[in-house]
């Protein structure tokens, strides 16, 4: 069995690399054809290895969402919400370009590459 | 094989002793001073010496390694210890655990507690690490992840924030009968004040989330056969399990079903009762969607018809179904993690109604003929559920 963890990043960091290259990659099992997130070393649950990156669509529809209340002079209100990729598997993000609370369960939405502190992060907006 | 036969612990431990301290604010004291105290208290409670201790039990957001600096603290040299950290439920874990190692003979004498200083020391306390894929968005933990589940829910049922703020006006209720809730003196809640309170994370306003205290609180337990000749009525374990699908909110595979199913399934199954059959129902009411979903989810009532079981008052004193009667971690107490008081409200009304004396309450604040009791535990986000069931003897 090949030493899978010499000279090469573990998902975490993958992940994290390929965003700051600019592209939103998610995780398949080849056997399964089926997708998962957040990153791991192997599929949740039947623990398939069989696992391949691809570029997501980026595509996604709101699950549930929340506006989180914050005082003007920390930053003001945020949205974060739970996204359901049309790939299937869920994540936690923000929704923006609309008021934090008027977000909606159902709205379809779509991924864009921005950065929060200083990192590469997914951020939606409403289509 | 070994037959797998988890039904054998029903009935063969009891909780001895019970205490709690410096509930509310305990400026000047330590978590561990606090936790200490309880456990005192306890070992007062059940006339057992501290020197026959031999099993530790306890979880705080103050210490690392809690089982064995309680021990060190108590001066005690423990034969069995656990620290599990499964957040707020731990307790009741640490309960299923202790059970297990009475009954093997491992210990003789159980302590499980809990200590907390977080008010009187600057607000809520964790030592939760950052979780990845989530940290980045700055979620207002834990707060952020019950509003989500609390949004999918007004979704999925036609909910409102209308039927979210009745578990609080309940919640209340029950704390103006309990002299020893944080509450008690601040009168009682209009479903109105509740919707006017300050928005912390959309659709939860502060008085749909639990109080921030002190507090700290202890239990003793023991096998049947020694609970025989302690000072009080001793409450016997019935039935505990416990079940977790995730860590993260994001990873919870369903936002409205927590895997209380299961673990309530489980322990009911080991205690030989249904729900129906629980004289008083004590809940993890950490914010207040967590009493709708545990309702439904424990098996109280279908799914998404909790909204209509918890109206006019239902699970108020007036009500029909005896819920969070202590006034719960929403008008009584919460230093954190709140399962052992969630424990503790389910043996006190038990115990009450076997004649000891645990206390004061004003009228129709103890349940008459209490004999059996529900105490769920939650933990982390949604995430560890642990649910007991406690009986008198004459339940076994």
């Amino acid at each position: 069995m090949p030493e899978i963890l010499k000279g090469s990043l573990g998902p975490e960091q993958q992940f994290k690399k390929y965003l700051s290259e600019g592209k939103f990659m998610i995780q398949k099992s080849k056997s399964l054809n089926q997708f998962f997130f957040h990153p791991r070393v192997a599929f949740p649950g039947s623990g398939e290895r069989d696992l391949e990156w691809l570029e997501a669509s980026g595509n996604g529809v709101v699950h549930s969402t929340t506006c989180n209340r914050r005082l003007p002079e920390k930053g003001g209100d945020f949205n974060l919400s739970l996204i359901t990729l049309d790939e299937g598997p869920r994540m936690m993000a923000r929704v923006e370009g609309i008021d934090p609370d008027k977000v909606e369960i159902g709205q379809k939405v779509k991924a864009r590459i921005s950065s929060l502190k200083g990192e590469p992060a997914i951020i939606f907006d409403v289509l | 094989m070994i037959k797998n036969d988890i039904n054998k612990l029903r009935g063969k431990t009891a909780v001895v002793g019970l205490a709690e301290s410096g509930c509310g604010i305990a400026a000047g004291w330590s978590a561990m001073e606090i936790m200490a105290n309880s456990v005192h208290d306890a070992l007062d409670d059940a006339g057992i010496k501290l020197s026959e201790v031999d099993g530790v039990f306890a979880a705080t957001a103050f210490h690392s390694m809690a089982a064995m600096s309680l021990s060190e603290y108590l001066g005690i040299k423990p034969k069995f210890a656990d620290g599990s950290q499964i957040g707020g439920s731990s307790f009741l874990s640490h309960i299923l655990t202790a059970a297990m190692a009475l009954d093997a003979g491992l210990i003789n004498v159980a302590v499980i507690a809990y200590g907390s200083n977080q008010k009187s020391i600057g607000g809520f306390k964790t030592i939760s690490e950052a979780m990845p894929y989530e940290a980045q968005y700055d979620p207002r933990m834990p707060v952020t992840a019950y509003a989500l589940a609390a949004k999918r829910y007004m979704y999925e049922f036609g909910a409102t924030r209308e039927d979210l703020a009745n578990i609080a006006v309940s919640a209340r209720d029950w704390a103006l009968l309990n002299p020893r809730a944080y509450t008690h003196n601040d009168g009682p809640l209009s479903v109105n004040d509740v919707l006017s309170a300050r928005p912390i994370v959309d659709p939860l306003g502060k008085l749909d989330c639990c109080l921030v205290t002190d507090g700290g609180a202890a239990i003793v337990m023991t096998r049947a056969d020694r609970a025989k000749d302690t000072k009080n009525t001793p409450i016997f374990m019935l039935g505990a399990a416990m079940e977790h699908h995730h860590r993260m909110v994001s990873e919870m595979p369903d936002l409205v079903r927590t895997s209380a199913i299961d673990s309530g399934r489980r322990a009911f199954e080991m205690s030989g009762y249904l729900p129906s059959d629980m004289d008083t129902v004590q809940l993890y009411d950490a914010f207040t969607i967590n009493t709708l979903l545990f309702l439904e989810d424990l098996g109280f009532c279908k799914k998404g018809e909790a909204r209509d079981l918890v109206k006019n008052n239902n699970i108020g004193p007036s009500g029909k179904l005896r819920v969070n009667t202590n006034g719960g971690g929403l008008s009584c107490v919460h230093p954190g993690m709140y399962g052992l008081f969630v424990t503790l409200e389910a043996l006190r009304q038990l115990r009450n109604s076997s004649g000891d004396n645990v206390g004061t309450r004003l009228d129709g604040g103890w349940i008459d003929n209490a004999k059996l009791s529900v105490a769920h535990g939650n933990g982390g986000v949604l995430s560890s559920q642990v649910t007991n069931i406690w009986g008198t003897a004459e339940t076994i």
